[in-house]
């Protein structure tokens, strides 16, 4: 009885995963093959013939080439963000959980109130207008990293705890100075939740659309996300080529899938519940 | 200060406090970054939120913006659309995540394929997953719908019915999100001890009795996170309003932060930046009781 209902079960299961979550996912690949006419039928259809390469063609180079100047800008903007996040971060999740002061506490409540508190975005525009950084790359960069610090620190705090202090004043009494006992003996140590933390913030920062939106406009500036949004706006009717611009950018977060599935997910749930 | 004085006094060494193997300059780079792009922009918002704002100049209007934000019907109704889209995304999450936990840690056939394809839309682009349920959800010839015609019943319009925009974005961000919450419930479920089931089941347990007194109040950490993590996220939502409905049909789906959005663009930033107020009140006021609550229950255990 057991047996049965168990095998019922799992394969409706699996049915159930592949009308939610596969079709959709089948649903953006197969409009990418079609020409604009059977496209715009938007039906589940085969496609009548293989355009998947003159779409790709007419997406890249539409307006300028304006895909492949975003994905330059996203790639630099999620490289640039997340090297300084990591180091800055790590930075702070091993003096925060090594060294108790009176400042802790307010340390630990600035943090969470990052993770809580939406950022005012008019404020900043004027912040970012006023020191020269608004609609700049660096800008943007260093606008991700200040937003994503609280989640970063926590997970490097929660890791640091595991390592033991002994390891530190080994390396003191070999003569390290303080910033060697931490470039040098500890952030190799920290490598597992670094990649968390690199596979986590790059997948964020790469599909941010909201941030982009406020702080980096102009065609010369867009990002991945962005052209999407104006692509919608100016071709509302050629879904073939909407659907190989989504297409174009979920291949990176696919290739981090494929290689950090397994990472990712221990290492977010490691820190969401701990943290 | 009492802590460097006795330092002192124990060791010989005077310059002790300044080689500790924890230098507060660690904390410099974080701090300017994250102190002048997130919390003076933060604490400026408070004044710039009670002015009539150009960016260039100021002019000092009280509580206008606010008393505004009170009065347009269409303010409060993104105000309560906020409310409710974090209230039902959030509970969706809790309970379907907890339930596909379950199920993918049970002897159930190709768990790993299961686990992947809830997963992989977490990390999907929001914007991206907004656009291709636009089109899933065409009234006439969206998928949805000649799906459901195939089974005879006539679908409703799910972007475009008032009543219902509001729904099926929140829906979306369901189908989205799930994955997180789900592999968050896998990791409180896994660190159950199994002594557990093997009590229950020598006391004669049922599969139902086994998740409700067993399972249900020992994975209660990762219940406290799911909720905190989707509400807080509910409360900030924006992206996938802005690519489904950009607030649409009428008001019918704005929130806090689309408001924010469209009165940034019209140039009324005192107004926006009240919006901005307005959110991050909504979320203290909710998520920090809201914590508490959940905290203190775990605690009494």
């Amino acid at each position: 009885m057991s047996f049965v209902r168990r095998h019922w079960l799992s394969a409706l299961a699996i049915l159930l995963s592949i009308v939610v979550f596969l079709v959709p996912f089948a649903f953006i690949i197969l409009t990418a093959f079609k020409d604009q006419k059977q496209s715009a039928l938007l039906d589940f259809s085969w496609p009548a013939g293989n355009h998947l390469w003159s779409n790709i063609v007419e997406v890249v180079t539409t307006r300028n080439w304006m895909l492949l100047t975003a994905f330059i800008n996203s790639t630099i903007l999620t490289v640039a963000s997340v090297t300084l996040l990591v180091i800055f971060s790590a930075m702070v999740g091993f003096v925060l959980q090594r060294r108790k002061t009176r400042w802790n506490g307010l340390i630990e409540f600035l943090i969470l109130a990052g993770l809580m508190i939406p950022p005012a975005v008019v404020p900043t525009i004027w912040l970012l207008q006023g020191t020269g950084l608004f609609a700049k790359l660096h800008g943007m960069v260093l606008i991700e990293v200040a937003y994503s610090l609280p989640f970063s620190i926590l997970l490097y705090r929660a890791f640091i705890s595991t390592i033991p202090r002994e390891l530190d004043e080994a390396a003191i009494i070999d003569g390290a100075r303080p910033a060697d006992v931490f470039f040098r003996v500890i952030l190799p140590l920290l490598w597992p939740v670094t990649v968390t933390n690199i596979v986590v913030q790059s997948v964020a920062i790469f599909n941010d659309f909201t941030n982009p939106l406020y702080y980096l406009p102009g065609n010369a500036n867009a990002t991945v996300q962005l052209t999407l949004y104006n692509f919608q706006s100016q071709y509302n009717t050629s879904y073939n080529l909407l659907f190989t611009n989504i297409l174009l950018i979920t291949i990176p977060p696919l290739i981090v899938f494929l290689f950090f599935n397994r990472q990712i997910v221990a290492g977010m749930t490691a820190g969401a519940v701990k943290g | 200060m009492t802590q460097a004085g006795t330092a002192e006094l124990a060791t010989p060494v005077p310059t002790l406090k300044r080689r500790s193997p924890y230098p507060g300059w660690f904390f410099l780079p974080a701090a300017i970054i994250y102190g002048v792009l997130f919390l003076v922009p933060t604490v400026a918002s408070l004044y710039f939120s009670l002015t009539r704002w150009t960016l260039f100049n100021s002019t000092f209007i009280g509580f206008d913006n606010f008393a505004q934000f009170l009065r347009e019907p269409f303010l409060i109704k993104g105000l309560i659309n906020t409310v409710l889209y974090a209230v039902i995304t959030s509970s969706l999450k809790v309970i379907l995540g907890l339930l596909l936990a379950v199920l993918l840690t049970s002897q159930v056939a190709a768990r790993g394929y299961l686990r992947s394809v809830v997963f992989f839309p977490v990390l999907v682009s929001t914007v991206g997953v907004g656009i291709t349920f636009t089109v899933l959800m065409h009234p006439t010839n969206g998928m949805i719908n000649e799906g459901l015609a195939l089974l005879g019943i006539k679908g409703p319009g799910w972007l475009t019915n008032p009543n219902l925009a509001l729904f099926s974005v929140a829906l979306v961000d369901v189908w989205k999100g799930v994955g997180l919450a789900t592999v968050i419930y896998i990791a409180g479920i896994v660190a159950i001890p199994k002594d557990y089931y093997e009590a229950a089941r020598i006391d004669g347990a049922t599969k139902l009795q086994n998740f409700f007194y067993v399972t249900l109040p020992l994975c209660r950490p990762a219940t406290v996170t799911v909720i905190t993590l989707s509400f807080i996220g509910g409360l900030r939502t924006f992206d996938l309003i802005w690519a489904m409905t950009k607030g649409g049909p009428g008001f019918a789906s704005d929130t806090v932060a689309s408001v924010i959005y469209k009165q940034y663009q019209s140039g009324f930033y005192g107004l926006s930046t009240a919006g901005n107020v307005v959110l991050f009140v909504l979320i203290a006021v909710l998520v920090v009781p809201l914590t508490m609550l959940l905290n203190r229950k775990e605690g009494h255990q």
